[in-house]
Parts: structure tokens; sequence; C-alpha cells
């Protein structure tokens, strides 16, 4: 038997959140997490969590895992048990509305704030605009973004600062679109990111790196971001 | 009851995949008052998970590629029941509708002059068939949906589209005209109830492949649009027609694209034979995806199936090399390494036949307009009410869709039902208020299930309308056997229609909802049984053991399931297009 740990807290009813023990039989295979929940979901149905796509492209899931931010659906209990133990809480770092469900207006709110859509005023072709195989590929890394928030919650800097650090999973996308050839906000995207903040509050501390369930680098494209603000600066 | 809030639109969409977003976008764009009701934060939304591409005549791999070949392809693939006029329509505006989403931003793989990548999939052809395999497949990489309903999120965004994340539709409110009016909505963080009142109410709510025990559906797809129509009493369409995708994972149900095979992979059987090359000479293992699946589930009774049990085959990657792999199927390999143990780089990847899509769905017109039949068998609009993309049947798809059409079909869909509306819009629109009794009879459901006390547990019930439909309205169906399948689906009504609702709390309640969607995924699943039972012939994705042929004098038609009273009636096929004459039922062979 599995013993699980998982965060409970229903604001109607608990005056503080608690840790809840469940004991689980896996029958010696080696399941998803989510699978786990939503069996324990069946014992006790007031438990509560966010999934959708049980593959690990919808970003529905993310949870703190035996210490560790990921995705539900893609982490097999071999890679979660530890010590015979599982312990599962919400992201670390944001309000939590019930259980392991979190409230992510902040992080969706830095999001938008990056202006996360192409820009381009000149005229369209009547096709595509052409983009070379090389030009395409400096997009590998960066468009795959899921939004889940286990980077940005597993961020120091975005635990302190959440309102003015973008964050690792927004400056990621800020750097798609910067890195896309045919954006020509360039400009712009830049001096909305040019403040003591938005992107300097990052201190290489890779946790991003890390937990990401796609296994992007949001440092990588931070760092990016800093050269391109530097040589504007210069 | 007087006291419960109203939010007032010009337009509301019922779900945030790809058509609604598409149609949403249109709206915001032309500067209407849109709001997008979703039960999950959109870019959550089940397109995320296409992977293989979207098809479409853009004359990139091939110059002289054109969509009148695509047109032929999407009505053989149907078996002859798509509407034409209406895949006329969304093989000719493809390209427009594709150009505007990479104008957008949508980061397409590329061809070495720049243009979007295309790739091979199933039931594409050249010059009608006769000039061999196309490769038509718009892609970026093997993340297509994820890249496309991104790029839709993003495109609302910069156009300031109202989203109302986490709020679930309960049901459609009509007014004494039997117009639709808006829906009732219950957000999901607070719990409370909302009529959100509009003057075009679209459902882009997707399909229902979870009444199925194996699906590649996400957990989300309980077809809550085709339970509210049907709710409503408004009629669906050629709903007996499932998708099984050939190459579902064994044991995980996740899909492993069709591009997979369109990039030079193909299935084996345990003798390590290439079987496609006995039951589709010519096409192989790019036939229409209905030939392949049922090919497959044939050699596994025959007794070549893969593993010890032998319940499944083998797609073979591994000859198209790491390098190929790595650029054109990344995402496969990260799914086939988590789910099926297996690198496709080194080893083939278990697959099995998996419900994949609902090809029926609420009738529509090109506009998007939902249509119910008069007593004449007329079609007949249903005022303020319009579907696009999986929930609609326009009918693109027929009897069989072919892979990449998917995406298509959102686009241009919920493109053109976006226009549409906007110039109803313009002209003006006036409904009659719904009276309080119209706004109860939408709480009613929601109602009943919070008064609940005892009955059984929704995962419990849910697996078993699972089974149910897995045993008796799968790949190959038999009437009897199906009788026997409606008959339980009937026990199980009411055990559903009592499920328990132990938790009554208000706050991010997922049983509250998880309740509601079984309700819906019966109501899908039930129409399903009795539509399939009806169709006493075999055709596209309806295999019956009893009856094997095509039967053109009495079913080239489709199905229409009326809830009222439960009837399968006929509707005919539109065989009208604008730019040439139609395409008249031939032998359909790959």
């Amino acid at each position: 038997m599995l013993n699980v740990s998982i965060y409970r807290y229903n604001p109607e009813v608990d005056s503080e959140p608690y840790m809840q023990d469940f004991q689980f039989d896996a029958e010696g295979k080696d399941i998803m997490v989510l699978d786990v929940l939503e069996k324990l979901k069946i014992q006790d149905p007031t438990l509560v969590f966010r999934r959708s796509c049980r593959e690990g492209v919808c970003g529905s899931d993310g949870m703190n895992i035996s210490g560790k931010n990921g995705l539900a659906c893609v982490t097999p209990l071999s890679a979660a048990v530890k010590k015979g133990k599982l312990v599962i809480r919400p992201l670390p770092g944001l309000p939590v509305i019930r259980d392991l469900v979190i409230d992510m207006t902040q992080f969706y709110a830095q999001y938008e704030k990056i202006q996360p859509y192409l820009i381009n005023n000149t005229p369209a072709p009547a096709i595509e605009r052409l983009q070379s195989q090389e030009d395409r590929a400096k997009l590998d890394g960066l468009y795959e973004c899921i939004l889940c928030a286990c980077c940005s919650t597993a961020c120091p800097s975005f635990w302190w600062n959440p309102d003015k650090f973008i964050g690792p999973s927004g400056l990621l996308q800020a750097y798609r679109f910067l890195a896309d050839s045919r954006d020509t906000g360039t400009e712009a995207r830049l001096a909305n990111l040019d403040d003591p903040f938005s992107v300097f509050r990052c201190h290489g501390i890779m946790n991003c790196v890390q937990v990401c369930p796609k296994g992007l680098n949001p440092t990588k494209a931070i760092g990016h971001i800093r050269d391109m603000l530097i040589r504007t600066a210069t | 009851m007087a006291n419960i809030r109203t939010m007032t639109f010009d337009a509301v969409i019922v779900g945030g995949g790809g058509s609604g977003m598409r149609a949403a976008l249109q709206l915001a764009q032309s500067g209407y008052k849109t709001a997008v009701i979703t039960k999950v934060f959109p870019t959550r939304s089940h397109t995320v998970s296409a992977q293989g591409g979207i098809t479409c005549a853009i004359a990139s791999d091939d110059p002289n590629d054109q969509w009148q070949w695509h047109m032929y392809d999407t009505i053989k693939g149907a078996d002859f029941i798509g509407d034409q006029e209406a895949i006329e329509y969304m093989c000719q505006t493809g390209p427009e509708a594709i150009f505007e989403l990479e104008h957008m931003g949508l980061p397409f793989s590329r061809t070495e002059e720049g243009r979007i990548y295309q790739r091979p999939f199933g039931g594409q052809s050249k010059d009608f068939g006769k000039g061999g395999q196309a490769a038509r497949t718009c892609a970026a990489a093997d993340r297509t949906g994820h890249a496309l309903l991104h790029t839709l999120y993003q495109g609302n965004l910069k156009n300031e589209t109202t989203f109302l994340n986490e709020w679930f539709a309960l049901d459609l409110v009509k007014n004494s005209d039997n117009a639709v009016v808006g829906v009732m909505a219950l957000n999901i963080e607070t719990g409370e109830t909302v009529y959100v009142k509009s003057k075009a109410t679209v459902f882009a709510t997707g399909g229902a492949g979870r009444i199925y025990a194996s699906t590649t559906n996400a957990h989300i797809c309980t077809g809550d649009g085709i339970g509210m129509a049907l709710r409503a009493g408004f009629p669906v369409q050629d709903i007996e027609m499932w998708q099984f995708h050939p190459t579902g994972i064994h044991g995980a149900g996740t899909l492993v694209t069709e591009g997979c095979r369109g990039e030079g992979g193909y299935l084996v059987n345990k003798d390590g034979e290439r079987f496609m090359e006995r039951y589709a000479p010519n096409a192989k293992d790019l036939a229409g995806r209905d030939v392949v699946a049922r090919s497959m589930v044939l050699e596994i009774l025959e007794g070549r199936g893969c593993g010890p049990d032998g319940d499944h085959v083998y797609l073979k990657l591994d000859h198209l090399g790491e390098e190929t792999l790595n650029a054109k199927l990344p995402g496969i390999l990260e799914l086939s390494r988590t789910f099926a143990h297996a690198d496709p780089v080194k080893e083939p990847i278990p697959v099995v036949p998996t419900c994949h899509y609902m090809m029926g769905g609420i009738p529509t017109n090109v506009n998007g307009q939902a249509l119910t039949i008069d007593s004449e068998g007329n079609d007949e609009v249903i005022e303020g009410f319009y579907a696009c993309g999986e929930a609609a049947c326009v009918s693109v798809h027929g009897a069989n869709r072919l892979g990449g059409n998917s995406l298509l079909d959102l686009v241009v869909f919920g493109r053109a039902s976006g226009i549409f509306i906007e110039q109803q819009l313009r002209e003006g629109i006036d409904l009659k208020d719904p009276s309080e009794a119209d706004l109860e009879a939408a709480l009613a459901g929601l109602n009943h299930l919070n008064d609940s006390t005892g009955g059984e547990n929704a995962a419990v019930l849910r697996a078993e309308l699972q089974t149910i439909m897995q045993n008796y309205f799968g790949v190959f169906r038999r009437g009897d056997f199906m009788q026997e399948g409606i008959a339980k689906l009937a026990a199980l009504r009411p055990r559903i229609k009592n499920v328990a609702l132990s938790d009554k709390s208000n706050a991010f309640n997922t049983s509250r909802i998880e309740a509601l969607e079984l309700q819906n995924l019966f109501e899908v699943a039930e129409a399903t049984a009795i539509t399939a039972e009806a169709r006493t012939e075999s055709r596209g994705a309806h295999a019956r053991d009893d009856f094997k042929e095509r039967d053109d004098v009495n079913w080239l038609c489709h199905s229409v399931f009326f809830p009222s009273d439960k009837r399968v009636g006929k509707r005919g096929v539109n065989f009208t297009l604008k730019t040439r004459d139609a395409f008249e039922p031939s032998i359909r062979t790959y």
C-alpha cells in the first residue's frame, strides 16, 4: 500500500488547510499520479483538482508532487514516490481556491503583459509570410509552452514579486515573439520590458528549467532578452 | 429566481477550443460584445491535442495542387454522405483561413522555400484520385493543434474578447417562440448561476469521445453541447458515425498522429507483415481511417495481433531515422516513451484503434445556423442558435472524416459562423425575452442534481456507460448486440438521472460538474446507440456484420435523431456544387 498525502482546503468548510493521508493500492503498476488522484476521487468525491488532456499537452494539472512541480498526468509513480510516500500539494506561491486548484490570475496577467501575439503592421501578402527553416528553428523550444505555471511557481523571484516580475513562463513567450522573424514589434516589446522588475528580477536560479515538463529553458530565453535590452541601451 | 444575475452580450460562444475561438475572434474584431464560456481555460481545450496538421490545398508542397482535388478526397472519404455544398465551401475557403492563421503568428513548419510545410495524410490524392498520393496537410511539427489553439487565444486577447473561463453551460434558454436566447451557466469557482443572454448563441462544445472506454479524447470531451441540444428538444444528425483512429497507444488511448504514417511509418502484425498492403493495395497505410481501423481489428481477431494477449499491432517508425523523428515527430517520441514505454527510434509503438472523433452533431447550414426538421421534412432554422466545429454536423465529414480535416472544419466554419452572425447583428436581431418559467426550465437539471439524496457515484456510472458503448457500438456492429446495448442503456438512464452528489459545496465543486457531464454523455450515447441500430447498412465508420454492404437505395442520406420520441428520421444529402457538377457516389476503395 502506498501512502498518499494530499493538501486539502475547502474555503466553505475548513478554517485552514491540512494534509490528508490516503492509502492506495497501485497493484504494482507504475501508473501516473493523475490516475491515482482519479481513483482517490471515487473514494472521496470532495477531492478537487484540474485535468483535461491527460497526456501532458494542455497544462491543466500542474501540481507540486513530492516536492517538485510537474504535471500529474505524465509523472509516473516511479518518479514521484519517495520513501514509500507520495506527497501532493498545489503549485506554490499563488492563492489556493480549493485543494489542488490554485488561482492563476496573476500568472495569466503576466502572460498578457508581454503582448503575446504577433505584431506586424505591414500589409499581409495574399499567401503566407515566408520564413526560412533557419528562422523557424529559432522558435523551437519556445512556442511549445503549455502555460501550466510549473516554472513560474517554482521561481523564488516570482514568489516575491508576482505582480511585477513577468516570470519565466511569460518571459519565454516574450522571447518567442522577439525571436520570430515575422514580428516587427521588437522595439516596443523591449521598451515594455525595460524596467528593474519585468526581466531583471531573474537571478538565474534555474528552478524553471529543472521543472519544465516540456523540457524548455526559460532561463536561456531570459538571457537572450537581457542581451537585447543591454544592446538597445548602449 | 427573480434575483438571478443576467449578463448580456451580442454573441456568446460556448466552448473555447478552435472553432469557438475562431468564431469569437471574428466577432470581437468587428467590435461586437462577445463572450466565450468555457469550462476550462481556453488553451486546455481538446484542440490542443491535435497533432499532425490541417489539410488544405495551399499549393506549397505541390504548386499545382487544387482545392477541387481536396474536395473530391473529402467527399469520397465521407462515403458520399457529406454535404457537397459544405465540403466545397470548406476546401475553397480553406487557404484564406490558413493564411490568416499564419499572419496571426501560427508557427508552421517550413519548406526550403520558406512556405508552410505540408505532409501526406490518409485518403489524399492528386487529380481526383488518379494522380497518386498528395501531401496536403499543413503542419507545425506534430503539435499543430497546440500551435493553432494558442494562436487563436492570443488573437482573442488582442481583440479583447470576454472570457468566462471555468464556467460551465448548464442548458439552453429558449423563449416562447422556441428561439434560443442564451444559456444558463455556472461559475465553477464560485458556484454562482448566471443567465448569459445573447442574440446569437454558438455551440462550439466539441466532441464526446468519453462515451467510449478507450478514447484519444480528453477527459473534458463529454458532449455537453449535444446533451443540451437534445434536452432542449433539438435533433442531432449522423450521430452513429464515430471515428476510431487507427493508432491510439495500446492501454493508454493517447493519440499517435496519422502523420507518422504520412512520414513513412507503417503498421505490422505479429509476423512482421505490413498487412495494409493486403487490404488497400494502392494507399496501403494511408487509406481512410475507417478502412485502416477495420483492417487492424481483423488482424487481431484472426490471431495476428502482437503482444502476450495478441490485442494490438505495431506502428514501425525506427527505419525513418532519429534525425527525421526528432524534426518531424518530436511530440510522438515524447508520448510513446511516456505512455508506451517504447522508444520509437529503436522499437515499434503498440497501437490499437481508439475512439477519436464524432462525425455527427447538431445539423447546421454553412453559416453555422442550427437546423431542425419540420413535420414535412423540410429544414427549419432555429432562431438564435448556431453550432460549429466537432459539435456541429454541417456536414463535411459524412460517415468518415479524413485526417487533417478536423482543424480545417474548426477554422473555416468558426469563421463562417462569425461572419454570418456579424451580418445578422448589423441588420438587427430581435428576439423575445424569456419568461421566468423559461429560465426556470434551464435550471431544472441543476436543481434536481442539487436536491439529490443517495444515488450512485458518477465515476462508477460513467465507467458502466463507457463499457456498454465499447462492447456494443465499437468498430464492428451487429443488430442483435446493439439491441442488447440499447436495453442496457435504457436501464442505466434512471440511475444516471439520480446520480449522487454528496458534496453540495459551491467552491470549485468538480463532482457537480462531473455529474452534469455524465448526463450529457448519456444523451450522446443513447442517440448514438438508437441511430446506429437503425442504420441498416455499412458505410464509412459504421460497419455492420449483419448488413455488410453500403445501401445507397435506402441510406444515401443523413440520419436524424429526434429526442422527444427517440425517432430516427432521414434527411437528404446536399449534392449541389456551385462550381461544377456533383460527385456521384461510386465504390470506395483505396
